[in-house]
């Protein structure tokens, strides 16, 4: 198993890793048996829903938190329904589309907490 | 910056003074050892003086070595050559913490219908063996179980279980053995080898794992051993092994042999002194927890998990300092199952995904033990700050 540069570049320098203390939202998923934690807040805008900043926390291997890293460039500034398109799919294609197939479940991982973060939003301003 | 290899019990370094040996039978002593004209017979007096080198360290005759291509070909041939000789209706035992070469095996013996139990180990990582001798029954023929564990440095029990199998044996119809194999792999470098104290019937070693080269690897069979080889052709090592002897590999083999038989307790005292400096300083960071028991275990493994700090990850930033170790969580295997060693001691997954194996050889020296405490101390700090 290798790791493509553009993954390892995103696993090394992560965007967006932290904690939006105010936020709007947060999702988490994964679970610690299977080993992969993660924690993505966001922070919307409200009238155009549109989300504004969002940050990631992970637990888990190189894969996961470039995964994470990738995924947060992807929704930055993305309507809900944009963001909602994002797919494991593009956060592969984002991390240089070179995943190793065993890995693939971390981009799962990522297009999971992004969707669980903005239904966590939804609902509560229902 | 220097690198830092801690990776030895996967691969070790060569030591240049098994190359040396080796080198002439690439260049001048190349011919066929199993050739009749007397350039193959230097090759062949080569081999045969390796054997007896080989078969000195293990307290056998020089006919009950047999050359191999490393610990797994061994072990094929252990396994399956006793499944093939006994075939319908039997029963074989390994341990819950083999290596694959000998789980994967039992795994495709399983599925030609024979029937497979594992002995559980102990929270150490130390086979019960209260539990194996109940899982012994009248049509086991064969019991496996390796003399370390890779992945923890676990000492198994290996001359007890001998006994055991003795006294089974001993009650036993002759006509169908319980024979008694153990993967010394590891413990070459560091324990007693003495197949007569073992009471093993088969014992399987790798040249990589002590200084020697790759490829090469030599396992010890019991004289009157029933079984079937599993590989066919000329009729070279008895049989057992048809193919053309690796010449260079032998002899190289048997050169790390004999650096064990003369520096190998200077090099476990050395190992241990920087395996225990190391436990000293990694003991100061906070939420981990040692994977073994460190008055038993191996000298050079040193198996260490850490709360909310992922091993893959802990591996892939030391990998940017240019520090190699291992790790058993899930992510690296492939499988996204965290290491069977570490689930079978009873680790919880919290605890078994941020594990790592750092694996020492006499190379490694004290001097290292501070720039790899800085680099895991930073490593650790920077994965928990990032984990939720």
């Amino acid at each position: 198993m290798k790791y493509s540069e553009t993954l390892l570049d995103h696993f090394k320098k992560p965007r967006n890793q932290g904690v939006i203390k105010d936020a709007d939202a947060v999702g988490e998923v994964g679970n610690i048996k299977c080993g992969d934690i993660m924690k993505i807040y966001i922070k919307v805008d409200k009238d155009k829903e549109v989300i504004k900043d969002v940050k990631f926390e992970t637990l888990g291997c190189a894969a996961a938190i470039a995964a994470s890293s990738a995924l947060t460039e992807l929704a930055k500034g993305k309507t809900f329904d944009q963001a909602l398109a994002i797919t494991k799919d593009d956060v592969v294609a984002h991390l240089g589309g070179d995943v190793p197939a065993v890995k693939y479940h971390c981009s799962i991982l990522a297009e999971e907490g992004l969707q669980s973060a903005i239904t966590n939003y939804k609902n509560k301003e229902k | 910056m220097k690198n830092i290899y801690y990776d030895n019990a996967a691969t070790t370094k060569v030591d240049d003074r098994v190359i040396a040996e080796m080198i002439p039978f690439y260049t001048e002593h190349f011919a066929n050892p199993h050739a009749v004209h007397s350039q193959g017979q230097i090759a062949l007096d080569a081999v045969e003086k390796a054997r007896e080198t080989v078969a000195k360290f293990f307290n056998c005759e020089n006919q009950e070595i047999i050359f191999t291509a490393g610990a797994t070909e061994g072990n094929n041939i252990a396994i399956q050559g006793v499944v093939n000789k006994f075939k319908e209706n039997i029963h074989i035992i390994c341990s819950a913490i083999e290596h694959p070469s000998v789980l994967e095996t039992c795994r495709e013996m399983k599925k030609r219908g024979v029937k497979i139990d594992y002995v559980p180990v102990d929270e150490n990582g130390v086979v019960l063996v209260g539990k194996l001798q109940k899982l012994i029954k009248s049509n086991t023929v064969l019991v496996s179980v390796m003399y370390a564990n890779n992945e923890v440095g676990s000492v198994q029990p290996i001359k007890e279980i001998g006994e055991l199998i003795k006294t089974e044996n001993e009650k036993r119809d002759k006509k169908l053995p319980l024979y008694f194999h153990t993967d010394a792999v590891q413990a070459v470098n560091y324990l007693d080898c003495d197949v007569s104290e073992l009471n093993c019937d088969f014992l399987t070693m790798s040249g990589h794992k002590i200084n020697g080269p790759k490829g090469i690897g030599a396992m010890f069979i019991k004289k009157g051993v029933k079984f079937s080889p599993v590989q066919f052709g000329g009729h070279q090592e008895f049989g057992v092994r048809p193919g053309t002897a690796n010449v260079p590999g032998i002899v190289g083999l048997a050169k790390a042999i004999e650096l064990i038989s003369s520096e190998g307790k200077a090099n476990f005292k050395k190992v241990k002194k920087v395996r225990d400096k190391l436990v000293k300083e990694i003991s100061k960071i906070d939420n981990i927890k040692i994977n073994c028991d460190l008055s038993t275990s191996l000298p050079n493994i040193l198996n260490v998990s850490f709360l909310k700090a992922e091993g893959e990850s802990i591996l892939m930033m030391l990998d940017m300092e240019g520090i190699a170790i291992s790790t058993g969580s899930a992510c690296s295997s492939g499988s996204l199952e965290p290491s069977h060693v570490l689930s079978a001691m009873g680790r919880k997954p919290e605890w078994s995904h941020g594990s790592i194996r750092i694996s020492l050889s006499k190379f490694n020296s004290e001097v290292e033990v501070a720039v790899f405490i800085k680099a895991l101390s930073v490593v650790i700090e920077k994965l928990r700050k990032m984990a939720p």
